[in-house]
């Protein structure tokens, strides 16, 4: 299988971890995975407004990209990324008359997107796709004894129409976490908002999510928490210490992007990650497991 | 030529509003074969019928076409009408010019224009028309009910009460259905089985019942009037001539497997009774469990049988039973628990669904009528119930309201506050639904006598911390987020169609709708019957809904097949596609695509036979016909061809 790849500004600087585990272990899956030469920032967010026009220009720009790489997979990693991305397909598609504006605003491109030429794909489904057998064949019958609490957050899960699974109830995440031989843990918050941007303006609300988040996976008995976003991963990571520093009863946990366990799953070498980018040092916990 | 009136209908303005009725009659008048037009302001009424009457006779008429609704409403009402002038009703045809003209369009001018066309090519149709005289038919006069609920007992007892046989079967060991595992009924409060098993005792003495439990139908062939069914009865592996139904062996039975009775939460043993009062009140072996035709030892039932009722020879047979009509009354289950992950469905043991807790409120339930939860036992002190899971939910699971659960829900609150006085009750909901003689006072009862707290909004997530159930939930009302820590909550689970139903109504060839419930033949003028004819739909089967209305439309029923069984042949339409036995060369491409098994081939004389009873009409073989050879009654090709160059003609 062959799929570009758009990484997006967090996964070469903050989220490297979650680029570095990933790539690793899709070449062990015999995926090949090739950076697209040329990329652009998604957007960051999706805009709401349908007349302004100019902030869907920044995804398009991308896409044409990825059509001209010639690729019919393009493989994103960032759940903000994958969300802003896809509903920019999708606002394309449905949207003829204004795909024209853009079109003719994008002189430089000489590429027209329209909507269908690539898919935009997120690693769970990625992951599917390969099959369980393929995975099986790369990891073994081994189980690694490690409960981990798969955390969604919502930019893969909302809106429905570019959903990877249930916004209620999914289990993509346990699935291929159970795959690669991990014990996902079920606890009630996995799809729980973790705040997200009123971490500038509203940090106490992010605290009180992460603290809920967090408490509920302990209790829930996971040694890990995963995430597939970027900024979940701040807010539960980083605001986790701060909340820890402040208060000496509260319990921490380590979070991991999902590809730092299942390239360890995966019998990849731990080394490969900066664990100076972790607030809470997942290290302790590897070094228990016996995985480092 | 025939001489063919037209008659033209104004409908009031539902026609002439749209529909230039004028030039319509002007028009008309130069058609051939058209000797006589007039219109009416409502050709159905006394006068319009009259007036057709009057001109058959003074006109001397041989062929009708009534310009009017379309003929699903009044072909029968006109057809009638001329039949009584003296002509043969198969030469009366309706030109559809309200639904298919004056109702979907806007412009007069087109309107009219298409009006005509529509008239023309039926007259076209009806000087090609034949006279056809109706296929009679023999009517057995015995009837079969498929689910032993209280629908299906219902129809049995009022069938049977009016002088005919009915064959009951029920795939359970005993008759009752779900209402055999209710608690009490709403609005009254009263025991459902104290109402319930009177009736189930009357079907097992009723001599013109004739009962098979622990029995499925495994196949139907034949027709309304006529039909064969072959119906499995699994092997009891007991012998009911010699059991008494004393219970020894139950009692002895070693293998203890969970009671499905009680939704699991109470055992019974490989040799059961459903329930205690279970009609036929004699215990039957499950053979999955049983640990002699598992292992092929132990037989401890048969040697404590005191009558040598045990028979672990006996096998499925399969009998073969003629009936006239179907009443399908196969009910319903819940959708499962599991499909709420969101809600511990499946995960946690005291989220229950509505079902569940009826047994944990019936006296003869796992706990005697003691609300105790399933995980530990302890009486639950604050009980959650929430209502539309899995209903009124199109994007996730169904779109369509389950119509018991406001009901049964307020009863189950305040059955609960009954038994656990100190309790707290919540309901989540969308809305209450309170639609039924007395049902409205009893949601008000449960909140101003019993104190039952209800909250408008839906519940997000259930989850477990510090033992107990906490359940996220918001109020619409005062637009807050609610959190109640609850001992136990209670599902009120979409109501589904049963499980194993839908292998039957295909096997009956009837429709079901999106939901896989069963469709009426017309939802309001025809709703007890299916599109087939001579089969019945009652209950649940049909769509959710409470015991009152499962018992109306039971009587319904019954009362439409002693109708029928009254008389002593059936009418059948003689529109039927029949064989040209000189085109035919009996290749058997129509028998192929017949819906209906109303087509074989005949061997002998390399041609095509059509059972006329069974065939519909549907066309489906004339249009597959390579050779013209089927052709149907009076829709013959060289009638569609002339019609279709009467609309196309300038």
């Amino acid at each position: 299988m062959e799929v570009s790849y758009y990484p997006g500004c967090t996964l070469k600087t903050n989220g490297k971890n979650f680029e570095v585990t990933t790539l690793k272990l899709l070449e062990k899956l015999d995926v090949d995975v090739k950076e697209l030469e040329e990329w652009y920032c998604c957007g960051v967010t999706f805009s709401q407004s349908e007349e302004n026009l100019i902030q869907k220009v920044a995804p398009i720009r991308t896409l044409v990209k990825a059509k001209e790489a010639g690729r019919k997979k393009l493989l994103v990693l960032c759940a903000m990324c994958y969300n802003t991305l896809k509903r920019a397909v999708k606002f394309i598609k449905d949207n003829p008359d204004k795909r024209d504006v853009i079109h003719d605003f994008m002189d430089r491109e000489s590429t027209k997107y329209f909507g269908d030429e690539v898919e935009i794909i997120d690693l769970l489904s990625l992951l599917k796709l390969i099959g369980r057998e393929k995975i099986r064949e790369v990891v073994g019958d081994k189980r690694l004894n490690l409960k981990v609490a798969g955390y969604y957050g919502c930019m893969l899960l909302r809106p429905r129409d570019i959903a990877i699974d249930s916004e209620t109830n999914p289990t993509l995440l346990e699935e291929m976490l159970e795959n690669f031989g991990l014990s996902p843990v079920y606890f009630p918050f996995r799809v729980e908002c973790c705040g997200s941007y009123q971490i500038l303006n509203n940090s106490d609300f992010v605290r009180k999510q992460t603290r809920l988040i967090v408490s509920s996976a302990i209790e829930n008995g996971a040694d890990f928490i995963v995430t597939l976003c970027p900024l979940c991963f701040y807010n539960l990571d980083e605001v986790q210490k701060e909340i820890a520093e402040e208060d000496s009863a509260f319990k921490t946990i380590p979070v991991m992007y999902i590809s730092q366990l299942l390239s360890i799953a995966a019998g990849i070498s731990p080394e490969i990650n900066d664990f100076n980018l972790h607030s809470i040092d997942p290290r302790p916990v590897l070094r228990e497991k016996g995985l480092l | 030529m025939k001489r063919i009136g037209v008659f033209v209908c104004h409908c009031g303005i539902n026609i002439a509003g749209t529909v230039d009725i004028k030039r319509v009659v002007e028009a008309v008048k130069n058609f051939p074969g058209v000797v006589y037009v007039e219109d009416y302001k409502y050709m159905c009424s006394d006068p319009g019928q009259n007036l057709i009457r009057e001109k058959i006779k003074s006109e001397k008429l041989d062929g009708v076409v009534i310009a009017a609704c379309s003929p699903t409403l009044h072909e029968k009402t006109f057809r009638n009408t001329v039949s009584q002038a003296g002509i043969n009703p198969y030469n009366c045809e309706i030109a559809n010019i309200r639904e298919q003209c004056s109702w979907v369009h806007t412009n007069m001018e087109e309107a009219t224009e298409k009006a005509i066309r529509i008239v023309k090519s039926i007259v076209a149709k009806t000087l090609l028309d034949e006279s056809l005289v109706p296929i009679k038919s023999p009517v057995v006069k015995r009837a079969l009910v498929v689910g032993g609920g209280i629908a299906g007992i219902q129809a049995a007892l009022n069938i049977a009460n009016s002088g005919y046989e009915v064959v009951l079967v029920e795939k359970e060991p005993s008759i009752g259905g779900r209402m055999a595992q209710f608690s009490e009924t709403f609005p009254t409060l009263d025991c459902a089985q104290c109402i319930l098993t009177p009736k189930m005792v009357d079907v097992a003495s009723n001599e013109n019942i004739k009962l098979l439990t622990y029995s499925e139908v495994v196949d139907v062939s034949g027709s309304v009037g006529n039909f064969k069914v072959k119906i499995k009865k699994k092997a009891k592996s007991v012998d009911y001539e010699k059991c008494t139904g004393c219970g020894i062996c139950v009692e002895k039975c070693p293998v203890k497997v969970p009671n499905e009775f009680d939704r699991g939460m109470s055992e019974r043993k490989a040799i059961y009774t459903q329930f205690p009062q279970a009609v036929p009140n004699k215990p039957v072996i499950d053979r999955e469990n049983c640990t002699y035709f598992q292992k092929g030892k132990c037989r401890l039932c048969e040697r404590v049988c005191p009558f040598g009722a045990i028979d672990f020879e006996q096998e499925d047979e399969v009998i073969e039973e003629e009936v006239g009509a179907i009443v399908l009354a196969t009910g319903y289950e819940l959708y499962d628990v599991s499909n709420m992950g969101e809600y511990g469905g499946g995960e946690l043991e005291d989220v229950i669904d509505g079902l569940t807790f009826e047994r944990l409120l019936s006296s003869s339930g796992p706990t005697s009528g003691e609300v105790r939860r399933p995980s530990d036992g302890k009486v639950p002190k604050t009980v959650v119930f929430v209502k539309c899971v899995g209903s009124r939910d199109p994007e996730h699971h169904f779109p369509y309201c389950s119509k018991v659960c406001c009901m049964y829900t307020t009863k189950h609150a305040m059955l609960y506050k009954h038994r656990v006085p100190d309790g707290k009750a919540y309901i989540f909901y969308m809305d209450v639904r309170t639609a039924g003689k007395g049902y409205e006072e009893f949601y008000q009862r449960a909140q101003e006598e019993d104190g039952v707290i209800y909250l408008r909004g839906k519940v997000s997530k259930i989850y477990k911390s510090d033992g107990k159930l906490i359940v996220d939930g918001f109020d619409t009302l005062t637009g807050r987020k609610v959190q109640v820590e609850a001992d136990m909550v209670v599902l009120a689970m979409a109501i589904r169609p049963s499980s194993g139903a839908e292998k039957l109504f295909n096997l009956l060839k009837v429709s079901t709708d999106a939901n896989g419930f069963l469709t009426e033949a017309h939802p309001k003028l025809r709703p007890v019957e299916s599109l087939t004819a001579g089969i019945f739909l009652v209950g649940c089967a049909q769509g959710p809904k409470d015991i009152p209305d499962s018992v109306s439309q039971a009587n319904a029923a019954a009362s439409m097949i002693s109708v029928m069984f009254s008389q002593d042949y059936l009418i059948h339409e003689p529109i039927i596609t029949g064989v040209n036995e000189d085109l035919c060369s009996g290749c058997g491409i129509c028998v192929a695509v017949c819906p209906y098994d109303a087509r074989k081939i005949n061997r002998e004389k390399g041609t095509v036979e059509v059972n006329e009873i069974l065939c519909e009409a549907c066309g489906a073989c004339a249009a597959a016909c390579p050779s013209g050879a089927a052709q149907q009654k009076n829709l013959t090709d060289r009638q569609i061809i002339s019609m279709i160059k009467a609309i196309l003609e300038e």
